[in-house]
């Protein structure tokens, strides 16, 4: 569904994707671990548009997207929740939904859209209209997961949404994930918390300082050594 | 009623007050979305007065009656054509770089528009006399006088304000508005093409500046190329005042200057007007945010 090829990013001087290649296939969910800095949350604002390759290539569906505009990568079925949730603090939660569904003309579409995201998160529903920024932090995540739900999406990039988060919360955002997946979009999940994410995902990339380092079937790199050693505590 | 505080200077300081709001508006705007003071804002407002001035005159050559919709219409479609473009031309190929550059641009755009109005055999340097588009009538309320000019001003400035209240606060275009101004990468994530919300605000900002035009036209009847500076830069207090970037609070603070200045001349007209703005410097001293702007650092 996914596939980058030989991706090279930098910001100035500095080169943040020195080259990587990895594949999302359809339906699945994928995960890109790595430390803080490894050049996670750049793959992904790549992918989505908001920062322009140097070098390699992005297909998704067999389409190359290199480089497109980040509102044509959203119209084509690519939705991220970026890293800190970003949701719009001065706008209500349905607002903040609303916008999420901007693709979409459909009002009825919407509105029904609108009743899925609420039936996820009823606690969305109870404070539709209370300003985002009120939140709390567990609130606003479920609120950017629900604002990426609004969109017409079939590939979802997720960037750290265990971040900051209590352990039950946590656990949450992972059940919803998986749900997620379950009902049909392809998950492409980046996380330091790699126990968690390797938990739920069919296969994983580990990323270090720009460059892909080892990947396998989750099940198969959380077993082995060196990754248990650097990443799972063990 | 008699005396400074009277009726009389009400009537008048809404009035002022109504066209410094539609002015400081667009100010506001595009201010809350990219951060760039647009200088040349009161030279859409006074090409809004020209093409008003030309469309009345046209309309009396004809032995029409002037219609003063049309002439509104025709006048903010002039402000919006010319921020649109303004916007296109000069300040989207420098979105990306340092703030002063585009600050510099937004002057060069300014001066560019009064020097070329002036240039022009049609406009000219000098002032000109805004045609009656209607018969002037008076009404006497106490012991002030309340012309229709008056009420067509204040009545049309009111209904730009509620309809672009109304745009802000209820349709999806105005909150993608809103939403560019608190976080535009998470805007470009939800699929919005953000340079078509900017295009947007310009448009919105100059179709008031516009209007605006017109209304100063028909109240203040002498227009040149230079009547936009001072009621910009008015406005652009005012905008500040209320606290950039918020809408609600260009218009409070557009009509405080209106009071303040108009009340501040009544008082004393020699140096009333300056000690109203001297008021405005203090109130910044301690509300630096301005009145119902967002108190910056409290960002957790
Ligand atoms: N806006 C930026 N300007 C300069 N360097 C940046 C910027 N954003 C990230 N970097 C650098 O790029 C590298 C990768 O960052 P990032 O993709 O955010 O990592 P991760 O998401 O894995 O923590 C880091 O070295 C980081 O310092
Ligand atoms: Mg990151």
């Amino acid at each position: 569904m996914l596939k980058v090829n030989d991706l090279e990013v930098s910001y100035g001087a500095i080169k943040a994707l020195k080259g990587i290649t990895f594949e999302v296939k359809s339906g699945e969910i994928v995960t890109l671990i790595g430390a803080n800095g490894a050049g996670k949350s750049t793959t992904l604002r790549t992918i989505s548009g908001l920062l322009k390759a140097k070098r390699g290539q992005i297909f998704y569906k067999g389409d190359e997207i290199t480089n497109r505009e980040p509102n044509e990568i959203v119209a084509m079925g690519i939705v991220q929740i970026p890293e800190g949730r970003r949701t719009f603090p001065d706008l209500t939660v349905r607002e903040n939904l609303e916008l999420g569904a901007w693709t979409i003309k459909s009002r009825k579409v919407i509105n029904d859209k609108l009743e899925g995201v609420y039936e996820l998160f009823p606690r969305l529903k109870e404070r539709r209209g209370q300003l985002a920024g009120t939140l709390s932090g567990g609130e606003q995540q479920m609120l950017a997961v629900g604002r990426a739900l609004m969109a017409e999406a079939n590939l979802v990039l997720l960037d750290e949404p265990s971040m900051g988060l209590a352990p039950v919360l946590v656990d949450e955002i992972f059940e919803v994930i998986e749900r997620i997946n379950k009902e049909g979009r392809t998950i492409l999940l980046v996380e330091q918390n790699a126990e968690m994410a390797l938990q739920i995902a069919n296969y994983a990339y580990v990323l270090e300082v720009g460059n892909i380092v080892f990947e396998g079937e989750a099940k198969t790199v959380a077993q082995d050594p060196k990754i248990k050693a650097a990443y799972l505590g063990a | 009623m008699s005396g400074i505080f009277n009726f009389q200077q009400v009537i008048n300081s809404i009035q002022l007050g109504s066209i410094y709001a539609l002015i400081a508006i667009g100010y506001t705007l595009v201010y809350g979305i990219v951060k760039l003071v647009n200088f040349a804002h009161g030279d859409f407002y006074m090409l809004g007065a020209y093409v008003a001035y030309f469309t009345a005159m046209f309309e009396i050559s004809r032995k029409d009656q002037p219609n003063v919709i049309i002439i509104l219409l025709i006048s903010m479609s002039t402000g919006a054509l010319v921020a649109f473009l303004s916007n296109r031309i000069a300040y989207r190929p420098l979105r990306y770089k340092p703030r002063l550059s585009a600050l510099i641009t937004a002057i060069g755009v300014s001066l560019f528009l009064e020097y070329t109005s002036s240039a022009m055999p049609f406009i000219g340097p000098s002032f000109r006399p805004f045609p009656d588009v209607i018969q002037t009538k008076q009404f006497h309320i106490g012991g002030a006088v309340l012309t229709n000019y008056q009420i067509i001003n204040v009545a049309i400035a009111v209904t730009l304000m509620v309809v672009l209240t109304y745009i802000i606060k209820y349709t999806r275009v105005g909150m993608a508005m809103r939403a560019s101004s608190q976080d535009k990468d998470a805007l470009k994530l939800m699929g919005v093409n953000l340079e078509k919300i900017i295009d947007f605000t310009f448009i919105i900002g100059g179709s008031l500046a516009g209007a605006a035009g017109l209304l100063a036209g028909i109240t203040y009847p002498r227009i040149n190329p230079y009547m936009g500076i001072i009621p910009g830069l008015k406005a652009f207090i005012a905008a500040v005042l209320g606290g950039i970037g918020n809408v609600t609070g260009a218009m409070l603070g557009a009509f405080i200057i209106g009071f303040a200045e108009t009340f501040g001349y009544a008082i004393n007209s020699v140096i009333g007007e300056g000690i109203a703005y001297a008021i405005l410097i203090i109130v910044l001293i301690f509300l630096p945010q301005g009145l119902l702007g967002k108190k910056t650092g409290e960002k957790v």
